[in-house]
């Protein structure tokens, strides 16, 4: 940090080392009594690719807005390249050499790459001219830093990982020198994150600075030199990736030590609880999401079910659950007994009259209702259990607070106040208020989607705990996380979904991520491959 | 029904479409860009009213015209401040200066000339006059087509012109500009626009305000060319017609202007019940009330959604709130 400092103060003689390409000097920022940003300060060598990591709501988002304009900083400085440059609006932004490739892309879907790639950027009040440069540039920068895409192709009609290579050729087009990616592969497969890599290290290679967000620690330590540590708006430590490990990151971050992998025992299978044969399932429009699932979970084992979004895991857990859409054919069956797949016997209440509990992949529409008290959401679903009861007529609702009380306690719900409405929980937080729900009441089969999407990393430690302690209980889970990390860690056999067909099975212990991948990408694995 | 009354009723059709094309094209601008106006109507009316009466005072057709694009610009802007500004509902808003307009223009007509909330009729120079084109009277004779140039295309007023020139004009302006570009994209998402260092505002503004003065000839065309002075209601839910016309047109130019002379048509066919009685069969004969209602049940028809999927602009309706 020492000589850091003495590159910036010489910055202006003559063949001196390049100045930081971005430097920020106390930045600060305030929303009402909220301090997003407290003194922030970083330097990011220029030719590196930087990281910044941070929980949510560590402010990471909030310092991005403030280097692309969306925000005033309330006080500190901005030097880009050296030079004090101050940032009102994007148009400033894009003028100092700042590209920012946003988590949710800010693309017109009806509109060809083309067109989005000159939107704001025109040479003149013609396009014509300005399409003909684009098409020129982009060729180019295909070229050069592998990313190839269509000119002419609707952006709607291009897949996620090719949206984002139009992004980046955006910033590029705009003549960025600085490219700022938030999150930006937690949409990609496996594959395609690779890929994105590699063309983050071509622009490396090129002298460009990348400043990357992310929450997923291996691509800090895959990818980038340096790595600042955000917690709580504050600025907490500026490392070597080199000299440093995920599990000291992770504690950086959360202020405390955190397990990234929950310790568990071997699995102890029991008898079959649900048996799952040939299961179809057909949308609204005739797409085939499901296409013939089997499967089996036993009794104290956690199934995983690997795969990119959108492959049919979502429709599986909707049938598991009790409300299918479209058209179901196929049996299930719960402990040898059949139960509907689809129809009037199928229903979330059914489903939970026999022991299946749901935590679902949609907390915020399906897990929780956002403006009701905690304490209504604890009931919700279970509202027709006896101990809920007053009477034949009303509902107890100081048992339920109680209850609420019990349950927020034992899984650390903060803060730990019943009357709270659901939104005001942090994603954790609400996680935890759902699972704590689905958890008690010892369900003989969990289905859990995406648990720990949205939740700060100390909170997924708990999360992952209290599964694996379900399981140990005896219980069988099925889990659904496009997260492979979590996937890996948690499950005792893990399934890969693609196109609404299982790929094929396989033990955590003897595969990894690269041949998971391949699998989520659709290719099929020929035997005796490692 | 022969050639001849079919030209006849062609003529008035391109005379009743026109203030439905200009309200039409006035709709296409501000919803291309994300907002929506239910307001043309209240636009039209005012417009109507504020032309007729200028033109009264001055004998001008011309400052008539002024006029009435000024009070349509008026109505624009509240209608801007409302949903761009202070993010109000756009439905809302229109809605409201619908109302307003309805009842404003009757009574500043009757304050000003105490003729039962009409102006004055006009004649002379404060009317737009029928141009009739070169060689009209020439060609006549030429079987077929000469009857079609000589009676439609020819002998229409200067604002019918205008009004068609303003559909290549505006396809130009939307697929071959930057501004079109960003007028696009605005509608479709305008977080793209913000990002790219565009104002979202200003785009949004300027789109209204283009509303406003096609909102205005359209109203102005009604007062000082189409009819001689402003009676009340007389837009006559022109401006909900034309809504109508611009999700038939899936927010097109092309699209929009045969749409509008659809409904133009039928507007024409219903002041010509002796056609419709020669056409009728037998003893069975349809009322003119049912006429006149043609084109307001083909609104209805056409906002229920028979004539296949029409996607508005994404961003329709919302106002844009600058977020991460």
């Amino acid at each position: 940090m020492a000589s850091a400092t003495e590159t910036g103060r010489q910055a202006t003689a003559a063949p001196a080392p390049r100045p930081p390409a971005i430097e920020l000097r106390g930045i600060s920022k305030s929303f009402g009594a909220v301090q997003a940003n407290k003194d922030i300060s970083i330097r990011v060598r220029p030719g590196t690719i930087h990281g910044i990591v941070g929980e949510n709501g560590a402010g990471k988002s909030t310092l991005m807005s403030i280097l692309y304009g969306f925000y005033r900083a309330d006080a500190g400085e901005i030097l880009i390249d050296g030079r004090p440059t101050v940032i009102p609006d994007s148009q400033s932004a894009i003028r100092a050499g700042i590209g920012m490739v946003f988590q949710h892309f800010k693309l017109v879907p009806n509109f060809s790459v083309l067109e989005n790639v000159i939107l704001g950027a025109e040479d003149g009040a013609l396009l014509r001219p300005s399409l003909a440069k684009a098409r020129k540039t982009l060729a180019d920068l295909a070229r050069d830093y592998e990313l190839d895409v269509d000119p002419d192709a609707l952006v709607e009609e291009l897949s996620v990982g090719h949206q984002q290579r139009v992004e980046i050729l955006k910033a590029l087009y705009r003549h960025a020198d600085i490219l700022i990616l938030d999150e930006p592969t937690g949409v990609l497969t496996p594959d395609e994150a690779d890929h994105l890599f590699r063309i983050l290290r071509g622009l490396k290679a090129q002298g460009k600075t990348i400043l990357l967000i992310t929450h997923k620690l291996r691509e800090i330590m895959e990818i980038t030199d340096e790595v600042s540590v955000m917690r709580r708006g504050e600025m907490v430590a500026t490392v070597t990736t080199a000299d440093t490990s995920p599990e000291q990151l992770a504690e950086l971050m959360v202020g405390r030590k955190v397990l990234l992998h929950v310790p568990k025992g071997p699995a102890n299978p029991g008898r079959e609880v649900l048996r799952v044969s040939d299961l179809h399932v057909t949308d609204a429009l005739g797409v085939e999401r499901l296409k013939g699932i089997n499967l089996t979970i036993r009794a104290g084992e956690i199934l995983g079910i690997a795969g990119v979004a959108g492959n049919g895991q979502s429709e599986l857990l909707q049938v598991l659950g009790g409300f299918a859409k479209g058209t179901v054919s196929g049996m299930i069956a719960v402990e040898g007994a059949q139960i509907p797949a689809a129809g009037k016997g199928a229903t979330g209440q059914t489903r939970r009259q026999i022991g299946i509990s749901h935590v679902p992949e949609d907390r915020h529409h399906l897990g929780l209702i956002l403006d009701f008290a905690a304490w209504e959401n604890i009931a919700f679903g279970y509202h027709s259990a006896p101990e809920y009861q007053a009477n034949a007529l009303f509902m107890d609702n100081d048992a339920i607070l109680r209850d609420t009380e019990g349950k927020m306690d034992r899984f650390d719900v903060r803060p730990p106040d019943p009357s709270l409405p659901a939104k005001s929980f942090s994603g954790g937080n609400q996680q935890k208020i759902v699972l704590a729900r689905e958890i008690e009441r010892n369900p003989v089969l969990l289905l859990v989607g995406q648990p720990t999407r949205g939740v700060d990393i100390g909170a997924i430690e708990f999360i992952h705990r209290r599964i694996v302690e379900l399981r140990d209980a005896g219980a069988a889970v099925l889990l659904v996380s496009v997260e492979l990390d979590e996937i890996l860690s948690l499950s005792d056999r893990i399934a890969v979904m693609f196109d609404g067909q299982i790929m094929g099975e396989r033990l955590p212990a003897e595969t990894n991520e690269r041949e998971l991948g391949l699998l989520m990408a659709g290719v099929a694995r020929t035997a005796g491959a490692a | 029904m022969d050639y001849t009354t079919l030209i006849e009723i062609l003529g008035s059709t391109l005379r009743l479409g026109t203030p439905l094309l200009l309200a039409c094209i006035a709709g296409l601008y501000s919803e291309r860009a994300g907002i929506f106006d239910i307001g043309l109507e209240g636009k039209m009316l005012m417009a109507a009213m504020a032309s007729g009466a200028v033109a009264a005072l001055s004998g001008s057709a011309w400052i008539g015209l002024a006029a009435g694009i000024t009070a349509s610009l008026l109505f624009a802007a509240i209608h801007g401040l409302a949903s761009i500004t202070f993010r109000g509902n756009q439905l809302i808003s229109g809605v409201a200066l619908n109302f307003v307009a309805s009842g404003a223009t009757i009574l500043i007509a009757q304050t000003a000339f105490g003729q039962g909330g009409r102006t004055p009729p006009l004649d002379g120079a404060a009317r737009f006059q029928a141009i009739t084109l070169p060689f009209a009277e020439a060609l006549s004779g030429v079987p077929f087509l000469g009857p079609f140039y000589a009676k439609v295309i020819s002998g229409q007023s200067l604002l019918v012109y205008l009004a068609l020139a303003i559909v290549p004009a505006t396809w130009w302006l939307l697929y071959r500009t930057r501004f079109g570009l960003r007028l696009r994209a605005v509608g479709e998402n305008p977080e793209s626009v913000d990002t790219a260092g565009v104002s979202v505002i200003r785009l949004r503004y300027t789109a209204v305000a283009l509303t406003g003065v096609l909102c205005g000839i359209a109203g102005a065309y009604m007062a000082t060319s189409l009819q001689a002075g402003f009676g009340r209601e007389m837009t006559a839910g022109r401006g909900y017609i034309a809504l109508a016309a611009l999700i038939f047109a899936k927010w097109r130019p092309w699209q929009a202007l045969w749409a509008t002379m659809l409904f133009g048509f039928l507007q024409a066919l219903a002041l010509r019940p002796d056609v419709i009685e020669a056409m009728s069969p037998g003893s069975l004969t349809i009322p003119v009330s049912f006429l006149d209602a043609l084109p307001y049940l083909l609104t209805v028809i056409v906002l229920a959604g028979f004539v296949g999927r029409a996607i508005p602009p994404r961003a329709g309706g919302q106002p844009y709130v600058k977020e991460r």
